[in-house]
């Protein structure tokens, strides 16, 4: 029922506000189903903690804790950055940036690409778990072109092509798991791609199958996780679209695709015993860290800065799964919380400095904590917290992700302590003018929408101080799920 | 090939001109035949899809057979025609690399696939296992036809031929993938065809051309298009 209404919501929500997304009220429709959404969402949670797992729809859907705590923090993000795209579109209308046609695709397209990503958690069945991936990249390709500029045009069409070629690599990925599947399971039944029937059976899947298998599927996904050296589609649509956009794709569908790559880790790892997934996850993780926090010192425009720093913290977090083990994947699992908590923090401040402004360009935006202290605490606090500073809860995961390094892979900590140093430069050293320089900026005619900013960055820093139990118990359930023993 | 039955033959013929159909989708330059051809593969893989139905007595695979006609045959070539006849482009530009250092690289590719596609061929069970390795050449082979394009039209046929290899692939190594994610599959190629048929319009209004040059200016340092117009507000 809760499942029902989890999938239900936004998908209905996405066509009726295909129909009247342009009204007047179509941003608090947008918010009320997004509400629901949240509320199915923490009911599912609740169920899932009180009576276990739960299988829906002929086991074509499964809840688990690893993506039941996904499912949660994607309908609690969905819900704070529908609160901030309220006043951000219409000030985005106001400005003619937009018109009533292009609101009307928006508020659909967002309810539909919240649906296909709430699917590919949930799914048990590898092959609908590719499709709704897929379908979460179409959905985002006419958002990310919403403006209409020509670099807007150029970042959609760089998406489409690159994650398209990216995710058909996937797509053949599952073909092999299929083909590998189907000797063991049988091809009358369709269970064959069911990850539970496979998770039960990977010990007998063929590994010389299966590795080639992984090398598509890491690739494929791994292009929509903007790994190194498939990232180049990230920055861009993530700077050309409309922020709330920039916010969701950053800190939900990148999660979405890292879940993605490590349900295929745990079935070929099983099948492999070998560490080949392991070590490629590793390397993987690592160059995208590296090369990201260069990248860093090459912005000049505020979100392709911060889009970087997704690259870099989707590195740590894929470093980390690599590592494997019950700490480095509880670490794992934190880190994904609390980067798409700030990061999403930072892309609403960003936002509404942005149209204060009247540009994205770092050089333009001065002064934040004299007109507007309340965007530029936000944004400042918001970049401390993505830097790893202490008392945020960024520390308390990258710490652990680093000390677990240290015992496991030495050789990997200078490489993560430098990387993690020169991003800290590269982006305090931006930061720190647009938020405290002189000022340019002027009012907006709606009040930003700073509940979320702060909403997310105060259970930030409470995650970082104290994870209560319960949540640690979770936490430490999906990683025992994922093969940490 | 004595004593190979004859719709097995006829099966590894299909599969042979899917191959040379994709060289010679490698070699065309004219929009319109390029679709053709994807029109003419699309029909490749309905007969060997029905031919395999019929050997395997698989009913799922009839089911997929109709799929791809209504969709690779009739639907997708059609909404393709039509674009082409809406933006008038015809042509495409000078390759990146010019029609037989084309041609060799795919010769190289096409031997790769096989060997790739060898371990896979050897642990499979089908009738068609032998047409595994030509469904990789077929996939790679599409990828390189998108790699060496200007034109977004020409691009999305590659990918498009890139979806059919992968079809294939499916089917010759384990009959097609179950129902459910055929149908998704399917559902997302429509989709994605439709988002570019609109995408399309947009660049064109925006350029007034297809071609992709203009689309190579979003380089790390060019700040320019990132400036919001700083009308209106307050």
């Amino acid at each position: 029922m809760e499942f029902l209404l989890l999938l239900g919501s936004p998908l209905a929500g996405s066509l009726v506000l295909g129909a009247f997304g342009a009204r007047r009220w179509a941003p608090e429709l947008n918010v009320a189903i997004s509400l629901a959404t949240f509320l199915a969402a923490c009911a599912l949670t609740a169920r899932v903690i009180g009576a276990g797992n739960l299988v829906v729809a002929h086991e074509q859907f499964f809840i688990d804790p690893f993506n039941v705590f996904l499912v949660a923090l994607t309908a609690f993000v969905g819900l704070t950055t529908s609160l901030f795209s309220r006043p951000y579109m219409r000030v985005e209308m106001e400005h003619g940036r937009i018109n009533s046609r292009r609101l009307r695709l928006y508020h659909s397209m967002y309810q539909l690409f919240m649906t296909t990503m709430l699917i590919a958690l949930t799914t048990n069945n590898m092959g609908l778990l590719w499709v709704a991936m897929e379908a979460a990249t179409l959905s985002t390709v006419l958002l990310v072109t919403l403006y209409r500029t020509p670099a807007s045009l150029e970042a959609g069409w760089k998406y489409f092509i690159l994650c398209g070629v990216g995710i058909a690599q996937a797509l053949f990925g599952t073909i092999l798991l299929y083909f590998a599947a189907e000797k063991i399971l049988g091809a009358e039944g369709v269970s064959a791609l069911l990850w539970t029937h496979l998770d039960a059976v990977k010990g007998q899947l063929e590994p010389a199958v299966l590795s080639l298998a992984f090398v598509f599927l890491l690739v494929g996904y791994g292009t929509k996780v903007g790994l190194a050296p498939l990232h180049n589609w990230l920055p861009d649509a993530h700077a050309e679209g409309p922020t709330p956009i920039s916010a969701v794709l950053s800190g939900l569908l990148l999660n979405v695709a890292i879940y993605a790559v490590v349900r295929c880790k745990v079935l070929v790892e099983g099948s492999l015993q070998s560490s080949l997934p392991s070590q490629m996850l590793m390397g993987f993780g690592l160059l995208s860290v590296v090369l990201a926090a260069f990248f860093l010192w090459r912005q000049r425009d505020i979100k392709r800065l911060f889009a970087y720093s997704s690259i870099e913290h989707m590195g740590i977090i894929t470093f980390a799964f690599g590592m494997g083990g019950a700490v480095a994947n509880f670490a794992a699992l934190l880190h994904m919380t609390v980067h798409s908590l700030t990061k999403s923090a930072i892309f609403f401040a960003v936002g509404h400095a942005a149209q204060k402004a009247g540009s994205q360009l770092i050089e333009d935006i001065r002064g934040l904590i004299t007109l507007s202290p309340t965007i530029g605490w936000g944004l400042m606090m918001g970049s401390l917290a993505i830097l790893g500073m202490p008392p945020f809860g960024v520390f308390a995961s990258e710490f652990l992700i680093l000390t677990t390094a240290m015992k496991e892979q030495p050789w990997a900590t200078p490489i993560l302590l430098a990387a993690l140093g020169v991003a800290f430069a590269a982006i305090f050293g931006r930061v720190q003018p647009m938020v405290f320089g002189e000022t340019t900026a002027k009012r907006l005619p709606h009040p930003p929408a700073l509940l979320p900013v702060f909403t997310h960055l105060a259970i930030v820093l409470a995650l970082g101080i104290y994870v209560p139990p319960y949540l640690a118990d979770w936490y430490r359930a999906a990683a025992r799920l994922i093969g940490g023993e | 090939m004595a004593g190979t039955p004859l719709d097995l033959q006829l099966l590894n013929l299909c599969a042979a001109l899917l191959l040379l159909l994709s060289f010679a989708m490698l070699a065309q330059r004219r929009i319109v035949t390029l679709v053709n051809l994807l029109a003419v593969q699309g029909v490749l893989l309905l007969v060997a899809t029905l031919l395999l139905a019929w050997r395997t007595g698989q009913n799922h695979l009839y089911i997929s057979a109709a799929l791809t006609l209504g969709l690779k045959v009739i639907l997708l070539p059609w909404l393709l025609h039509r674009l082409i006849r809406r933006l008038q482009v015809y042509w495409d530009t000078e390759p990146l690399l010019n029609i037989s250092g084309t041609m060799l690289v795919g010769l190289l590719v096409v031997v790769f696939a096989f060997g790739l596609a060898q371990p896979i061929s050897a642990l499979a069970s089908t009738a068609t296992r032998s047409a595994i390795g030509i469904a990789v050449a077929v996939i790679l082979l599409s990828f390189l036809t998108m790699i060496t394009r200007r034109k977004a039209t020409s691009q999305v046929v590659g990918f498009l031929s890139m979806e059919n290899g992968l079809f294939f692939g499916a089917m010759s190594a384990t009959y097609g993938m179950p129902m459910i994610v055929e149908f998704g599959v399917a559902l997302d190629v429509l989709v994605a065809v439709l988002v570019l048929g609109i995408f399309f319009f947009q660049i064109r209004e925006q350029f007034d051309s297809l071609d992709l040059h203009h689309l190579e200016s979003l380089k790390e340092n060019r700040p320019t298009s990132s400036r919001q117009p700083s009308e209106g507000g307050h």
